[in-house]
């Protein structure tokens, strides 16, 4: 199963975003980096590291963010990881809410990696 | 510039950052999340702490040190520019035991790079970028005319302040004063004005 990351720059905002998509998908890998090192409200290249090798399994990593400054930190996240996950954890340009829920759904059933990836960035809203 | 020269100009841009907190947050709040003063601060005083421990004499070292502090310690985007800058420089001074004028120059040009390259952003989107493009441009200017090494880097420093006073005019497309659209004219970016303070904390501990 693929396993997911929740960045965002509040700790709050990311456990809420995991209680949705866990409540669709339980048995999923959803880890957490929300906040600072130190409890403030931003974005955390080390606490996105931790959480993604939490994450990680074979079937590789979806990681999702909310704005650019996470996106940046998570990007020197996986370039610390070691070579042979690098290639296998996604950063997802796809909506946080919805786009971390059909991922967890997706990954529930098995769906790999690229698919979800891809699938996830076409997508259309599904709010109205 | 041998190593410890160079450990001391990194206090001085701490101390440089340490003053002017409040003035970066002051700009910060009005167009972003108001948390740049200390988020620098915090990043630098690390930095000043990581690389006081460092004993080899390898400028190398000393960058790569640098860059780790501000990426697990600033929190703000501020963090994964200025930490990268510092770490795509370990390429130019790798294993040097001292810099001079050019390799500054060059360390300023890889940061810029590495900074275009994290933050997907190019000049004129009221950024760092925008103080450290036209503060390499000066800086290069002023090694052709052949002036002195003090001359240069006050060149540097004059680049950089006059590229973050044209921030003011520039509409942020890029980060959180991104949202703000044309609210962000007439705010002149924390970004660029920190960028500002570091250079003019090189100029003057030279």
């Amino acid at each position: 199963m693929v396993g997911i990351v929740v960045v965002s720059h509040s700790a709050i905002v990311a456990e809420g975003v995991k209680e949705i998509a866990a409540q669709m998908a339980p048995e999923v890998n959803i880890q957490c980096a929300g906040g600072t090192f130190d409890g403030r409200i931003g974005s955390d290249a080390d606490k996105i590291f931790k959480a993604i090798e939490r994450a990680y399994s074979e079937d590789g990593v979806l990681v999702f963010f909310d704005l650019g400054s996470s996106r940046m930190n998570a990007e020197i996240a996986i370039e610390l990881l070691e070579d042979y996950k690098k290639e296998k954890v996604k950063i997802v340009y796809g909506p946080l809410v919805e786009g971390t829920l059909l991922a967890a759904v997706d990954s529930s059933i098995n769906k790999k990696l690229d698919y979800i990836k891809s699938s996830l960035e076409n997508m259309k809203s599904k709010k109205d | 510039m041998n190593c410890e020269e160079v450990k001391g100009v990194l206090s001085k841009i701490n101390d440089v950052l340490e003053e002017n907190k409040l003035y970066l947050t002051e700009l910060d709040a009005a167009i972003g999340d108001g948390d740049h003063g200390l988020n620098m601060s915090k990043g630098f005083k690390a930095l000043v702490k990581k690389v006081a421990e460092i004993t080899k004499d390898d400028l190398g070292e000393i960058f790569k040190a640098s860059g780790m502090a501000l990426l697990s310690n600033v929190g703000g985007a501020a963090g994964p520019l200025y930490g990268t800058a510092f770490l795509k420089s370990v390429a130019v001074i790798n294993k040097k035991s001292s810099m001079d004028i050019n390799d500054f120059i060059n360390v300023l040009e890889i940061s810029l790079d590495g900074i275009k390259m994290r933050g997907k952003s190019k000049e004129g989107e009221k950024t760092i970028i925008d103080a450290l493009a036209p503060a390499i441009k000066s800086g290069k200017a002023a090694i052709k005319e052949n002036r002195n090494e003090k001359e240069v880097l006050k060149a540097i420093e004059e680049g950089a302040r006059k590229g973050m006073e044209e921030t003011k005019n520039i509409i942020a497309t890029k980060g959180r004063a991104s949202y703000l659209g044309e609210r962000s004219i007439g705010h002149q970016d924390p970004g660029a004005t920190s960028l500002y303070f570091i250079l003019k904390a090189v100029a003057e501990s030279v």
